[in-house]
């Protein structure tokens, strides 16, 4: 259908959708969306973690139909009941997770579910090679996607992409994966791609790199589309306001509560990626003292992960010792440093955090499984753990219709409290927080925030892992930026801004006093 | 299968290994493998190692192992695990003996295939349609298949037989040896030079007294390879089992293909309790005939590392230590065990030479073990060479589990959405 | 309420149906279906069917608490068929070998089984800890080389005696033997099932009282969120799968301690991959074991009956075959069911909407 009206049609928007709704049980994922996207431009559509981006890009994908709404693709009302119509009308989808095959070669990666075009065979390879120069791409087709690196593993997605013939291309969150010189690059790809006539539709968080690429922005909130703005004069926090709906919580200055006890001393922390080749932390030294908040800021994929699963004795630390309270804890297991104080908010609460077809109280139990109130040596303590799970329900505003609804029930704001409620509970001396605010809504989040102020002023250690640099700049007495493994700069919160710390994340180096370098990082390393 | 999930670490581009093809590593495989038994049987004085006679019930017993072996490349590669390949070959044995004494055995194949895929289909409904854990739903299918069979067998076969357990006589197909090539391997072999009389053994026991059956099962390995790797119907049932969201996500369809595998798998299981029904030396069916082999297939499957090569390599070093074992019993098994010092002994020279150390000390001492054991012995106690599968396939997951690659969403129960 | 239809309505479904395929097959077979189930249930009241059927149950379900501690963490100890078979021939053997005062003999004899069935389990489970050597090949393996093991245990010239035209271990002495409660004609109760239901008992409270029952479903229902919750999953599947072997390893000894007191080829095979069956209908809850170990030895004993009515007793295998097939099958569709109505319950009663999934 797209072949046929793909000529005189420029007055024809490349995609429009209109009153776009969505439902899910129990949830409006997607309500009332309206987006134009004019072909050849690059579109970005902005939102929190949880607004409802990815919903849409299913639909307009053809992996789920939407409850209402319509869309339009040249002009022409199409109806997807695949992604294979999504395909054959020119769209095309390059998957945050990426959707590939390891154990399968690139070119049978790309010529997959397409053999159709070309076949299999030498045909295929042919124009697989052809295409790969526009991407970027230089590596065989025969070889196995498991030995190419992130960047590449990407352009093998944008490859099967065109190979499909696709004129809009849908990007879902390309550069989170990616290290800053890959993300100059993948950049650079797109415009080449652009100037070539290819639509991209970019869907990202990140307020800079939206700036940097997109022609035109769209932002949605909470399931709806809320406005659209010029990428060349909005502000990062005017779109960030536009993403929150509301004043952002500036940076308020506020007495520090910071002492001089050291609670985390990590001292030469090294871990080696598991093939053994390169360090994924590379000698970290970090101190965090009670009544402080030392936040990690860092482009995701930089090894804060890595550091926390170090900390908490869930990866094996390749050397460097970790002490809490003067207690050596490195060769000590993850229970036995939850014990010596740690309390720990994961960042996937749905991996790490909770046992979803499990009861809340039950679930109040997990990492505290040796301790009161919830066991007595042996034994658990099943009175205990309800009774203190209907506290933290009660004291942390967890919605729910009592305690022994499955945390599966629950929506990612009120689990997300449970889990906060319980790592405060167990009387902590360091918190460990990763991205604790990720996908939840903006109540939720001021509750986790103020709770978060409030053990601190009570003398609480916390370790602040967040992508959020104004949720970093807000809570953080101390800034550390991390990059490739290494504790790059350090930042003070009350004079830094999210863009002098974004372009300390992405190794730019930085001309504000506010950050201070503490390492040079050598370029190329990769 | 059920694994720990582990993130991914972001590996960069390796430098591409030289890589060796396929079919010349089958090649350097079998004539080693063919030097390493000429040399055993000269050195421990066991002609009988390479004997034809050898052979043929080698490759009798080869057969169910390697069609269920088969019938488990299938199912896996498009990430179903189906444990209940034992089953299917049950109600293959079943349906193989139900029609082949009543219309000759080319119908023994035919309802041997149906009944397998029926067991196959069960087995896709219960793991793709509905989502039941492979594992369970493949051991209610081994319970189920020898319940039914039990249960038709005393219906139908003891009115016949006399015997709940035994079905009446099967007719066998009737067999060919290549004329002259056989005869003439056969002086070959009587002339007892090294080497030459024991490639002509081998030899001859392959091409003499060979069933139609034997061809099929032999044509449908190098068929499964180049449907499963050489169409594109195989891409996508490959693309299933290494990663169905992706492969649902370019409009591949992911239950029909599971399906699809799951079926011909249990075609392939079924068809393997046919070779089981039609051997000659048996001709019938018999409650518990398969003993096993369901699972064994499946063993060489994994010694095969998920490759039609090796598995062919698997069923045939498995139906090689049960043919050995029934035609010369335990003392000549034992001459095994010494062949086995000799390969450790290859092995070590090479991880020597490789300069990887701990591997040959560890060789090393496995071999010295091996050699105590062959001097100390007498016979292998004919209760354990038919469990050497067994032993062999854990050894090689114990060395090797992390060098074995299997489909990267085998056993993982996909949901659409 | 709605939990505890969750739990009945699947089993209950898959019985009813299985009951109305196998009725088919019969109607097929030219039998009348009624007169079967009649002839079964009337079978309970004579002879000894009765105790037959408590003390198959009891060596079921003692099987399938075996097979449920593994499942409890996602460890599929399908070789719980070898571990017993082991425990049997070694306990049989030492039991058979030693002279002891009577009770601290079977007592020997009893904790002999259990080490046996622990240490046949101890090689899968190193083998998964150490190596990532996937369970289910290696017990499937094990159970093989169980049944050599056996064989060759038992051969005249290692431990075996030949008596009659059965080769046999040498009989455990009656120091050795556990009573049982006879009931005459009614046949004689194994003591053992006393045994079996005190395990029931332990089994329940080791899952729902302890820590360790604790960290053990914490790793079935997310490997992930246990870890980061300070369970070390490799300790976790050692020691269940050691529990759930040596409880394997007492499988045998009702009928070794209170009927046999021997190892013979007369073994009774197959109890570890029905245990397993039992193990999926009973949801590993210790009373819905203890139901469909009853159902189970209900369908075997009874099942006797159907030669009367000129029926193939053999029904009944298919009827075990296709309740265990349907009663997945079954559990997973209300499973996905009721987290829907679930997910949908809190919705409405917050009466807000959650934040996009």
């Amino acid at each position: 259908m797209s072949s046929s009206t793909s000529v005189g049609t420029d007055e024809h928007p490349a995609v429009v959708l209109t009153g776009i709704t969505k439902r899910f049980p129990g949830v409006v994922a997607n309500s009332d969306v309206h987006l134009t996207v004019r072909r050849g431009e690059v579109h970005a559509l902005c939102g929190e973690n949880g607004a409802g981006k990815s919903t849409l890009m299913k639909i307009l994908y053809g992996m789920q139909p939407p409850d209402e709404g319509t869309i339009e693709v040249d002009g022409e009302q199409v109806r997807f009941r695949t992604p294979s119509d999504a395909i054959k009308a020119g769209i095309g989808m390059v998957h945050q997770h990426f959707m590939l095959a390891d154990n399968l070669t690139v070119q049978e990666n790309v010529v997959l579910g397409a053999e159709a075009l070309h076949g299999i065979g030498k045909k295929a390879r042919a124009r697989i090679i052809e295409l790969s120069g526009r991407t970027g791409l230089n590596v065989d087709p025969g070889v196995l996607v498991e030995q190419l690196g992130v960047a590449d593993r990407q352009r093998v997605e944008i490859l099967k992409v065109l190979y499909r013939g696709a004129k809009v291309i849908i990007l879902d969150e390309p550069t989170a994966v990616l290290v800053p010189q890959e993300v100059d690059e993948l950049f650079e790809t797109v415009r080449g791609m652009q100037a070539q006539g290819y639509t991209f539709l970019f869907i990202s968080h990140k307020l800079d790199e939206v700036r940097a690429i997109a022609d035109s922005v769209t932002v949605i909130r909470r399931g709806t589309t809320v406005g659209s703005a010029d990428p060349k004069t909005v502000s990062s926090r005017q779109l960030a306001e536009m993403m929150v709906g509301s004043e952002l919580p500036s940076p308020e200055t506020r007495e520090s509560t910071v002492t001089d006890k050291v609670v985390l001393d990590v001292k030469g922390l090294r871990l080696l990626a598991p093939d053994g080749t390169r360090p994924i932390l590379d000698d970290i030294d970090l101190v965090v003292r009670s009544g402080e908040v030392v936040g990690i800021a860092g482009v995701e994929g930089n090894g804060q992960t890595e550091l926390v699963e170090a900390v908490m004795g869930m990866r094996k630390a390749g050397g460097g010792t970790i002490t809490l309270l003067d207690k050596d804890l490195s060769k000590l297991g993850t229970l036995a440093r939850r014990e010596a104080g740690i309390g720990y908010v994961p960042e996937d609460r749905h991996r790490h955090g909770l046992l979803l077809t499990q009861p809340l109280w039950y679930n109040r139990i997990l990492g505290y499984q040796t301790r009161k109130p919830t066991s007595k040596g042996v034994w658990l303590d099943i009175d205990g753990a309800k009774k203190d799970t209907e506290r933290i329900v009660a004291d942390f505003d967890v919605r729910t219709p009592g305690i022994d609804v499955p945390a599966a029930a629950l929506s990612g704001g009120n689990q997300q409290k449970l889990v906060v409620g319980r790592e405060l509970s167990g009387d902590p001396v360091l918190l460990i927080a990763s991205h604790p605010t990720r996908g939840v809504d903006v109540g939720a989040q001021a509750l986790i925030w103020d709770e978060i102020k409030r053990a601190r002023a009570a003398g609480l250690a916390v370790l602040l892992i967040s992508a959020d640099l104004d949720e970093l700049i807000g809570l953080s007495d101390t800034i550390k930026v991390m990059l490739r493994g290494r504790l790059v700069a350090d930042a003070d919160p009350s004079t830094v801004t999210p863009e002098d710390l974004g372009s300390a994340m992405t190794g730019a180096g930085s001309t504000s006093a506010a950050v201070h370098e503490t390492a040079t990082v050598e370029e190329g390393e990769n | 299968m059920i694994s720990t999930l582990e993130e991914k670490p972001h590996v960069p581009a390796a430098p591409r290994k030289r890589r060796v093809p396929g079919w010349a590593v089958g090649m350097i495989s079998v004539a080693g493998a063919v030097l390493l038994l000429s040399t055993t049987s000269y050195l421990t004085g066991f002609p009988q190692m390479t004997s034809s006679g050898t052979t043929q019930t080698a490759v009798r017993l080869a057969l169910p192992i390697l069609l269920a072996g088969l019938g488990g490349l299938w199912a896996e590669r498009a990430g179903v695990v189906n444990i209940g390949l034992e089953g299917m070959m049950i109600m293959g044995t079943w349906g193989a003996a139900w029609a082949g004494y009543q219309w000759g055995p080319w119908a023994a194949l035919v309802a041997a295939v149906v009944f397998g895929s029926l067991g196959g289909l069960l087995h896709a409904i219960a793991t793709v349609t509905f989502g039941v854990n492979h594992i369970v739903s493949g051991v209610a299918i081994n319970l189920l298949g020898a319940g039914l069979t039990k249960y038709l067998s005393t219906l139908l076969f003891q009115p016949l037989s006399n015997n709940p357990r035994q079905s009446p006589p099967v007719q066998p197909f009737d067999t060919f040896s290549a004329a002259g090539l056989s005869d003439w391997l056969r002086e070959l072999e009587n002339e007892q030079r090294v080497i030459i009389s024991d490639v002509a053994g081998i030899l001859g026991g392959l091409v003499t007294g060979v069933s139609p059956l034997t061809m099929i099962a032999i044509l449908l390995l190098p068929l499964s390879y180049f449907l499963l790797w050489r169409t594109r119907f195989g891409l996508r049932l490959r693309s299933v089992g290494e990663n169905p969201h992706a492969a649902d996500s370019l409009g591949v369809k992911v239950y029909l293909h599971k399906y699809v595998a799951v079926i011909v798998s249990g075609g392939l299981a079924g068809l393997g309790g046919a070779a089981l029904v039609l051997n000659p030396g048996q001709l019938s069916y018999l409650e518990g005939q398969t003993g096993g082999r369901g699972y064994i297939g499946l063993a060489a499957m994994i010694f095969g590392n998920w490759r039609p090569g090796g598995l062919l390599g698997g069923a045939a070093l498995f139906g090689y230590a049960d043919g050995l074992q029934l035609r010369s019993g335990g003392e000549v098994v034992l001459g095994l065990v010494y062949g086995v010092v000799i390969l450790l002994g290859v092995i070590v020279v090479w991880q020597l030479y490789r300069r990887k150390w701990f591997s040959a000390a560890a060789a090393i001492v496995v071999a010295v073990l091996m050699y105590l054991l062959y001097i100390t012995l007498d016979e292998i106690p004919g209760e354990f060479v038919s469990y050497a599968p067994h032993m062999v396939t854990l050894a090689v997951l114990a060395v090797a589990s992390q060098r074995l690659r299997m489909p990267a969403a085998d056993g993982v129960v996909y949901r659409r959405g | 309420m709605g939990h505890l239809r969750g739990k009945l309505l699947p089993p209950a479904l898959a019985i009813v149906f299985s009951m109305l395929l196998c009725g088919v097959a019969l109607v097929i077979s030219g039998a009348n279906p009624f007169s079967a189930f009649a002839a079964m249930v009337t079978h309970v009241g004579k002879g000894s069917t009765f105790v037959d059927i408590i003390n198959s149950t009891g060596i079921y379900y003692i099987a399938a608490l075996a097979v449920a501690i593994g499942f409890q963490m996602n460890l599929f100890n399908i070789g719980v068929e070898g571990q017993y078979r082991v425990a049997a021939v070694i306990a049989a053997v030492v039991g058979g070998s030693i002279a002891l005062p009577t009770g601290i003999h079977t007592l020997v004899i009893i904790i002999v089984a259990a080490l046996a069935g622990a240490a046949w389990a101890a090689i899968p489970a190193i083998l998964k800890v150490t190596r990532g050597v996937n369970e289910v090949i290696s017990t499937i393996m094990m159970n093989g080389l169980a049944i050599g093991l056996s064989a060759y245990l038992i051969r005249r010239d290692v431990f075996g005696e030949l008596r009659g035209n059965n080769i046999r271990t040498p009989e455990i002495p009656e120091s050795g033997w556990m009573p049982g409660i006879s009931f005459g004609g009614g046949g004689t109760m194994f003591g053992f099932i006393f045994v079996a239901v005190a395990l029931g008992v332990g089994y329940w409270v080791m899952m729902n009282r302890t820590r360790f029952g604790f960290e053990l479903r914490a790793s079935g229902e997310s490997s992930t969120a246990a870890s980061a919750g300070g369970v070390n999953a490799k300790k976790m599947v050692l020691f269940s799968m050691l529990i759930s072997g040596a409880i394997a390893g007492l499988i045998s000894l009702p009928e070794l301690l209170g009927r046999d007191h021997t190892f013979s080829l007369n073994f009774t095979a197959g109890i570890g991959f029905s245990g397993i069956a039992i193990a999926l209908l009973g949801r590993n809850h210790p009373g819905g074991i203890a139901f469909g170990a009853l159902l189970w030895a209900f369908l075997d004993k009874s099942g006797l009956a159907l030669d009367n009515v000129g029926v193939p007793r053999e029904i009944v295998t298919i009827m075990q075959g296709s309740i265990v097939l349907s009663v997945v099958v079954a559990y997973e569709v209300v499973r996905r069911f009721e987290l829907a109505a679930e997910q949908r319950r809190v919705g409405r009663e917050l009466g807000t909407v959650g934040g996009a999934a």
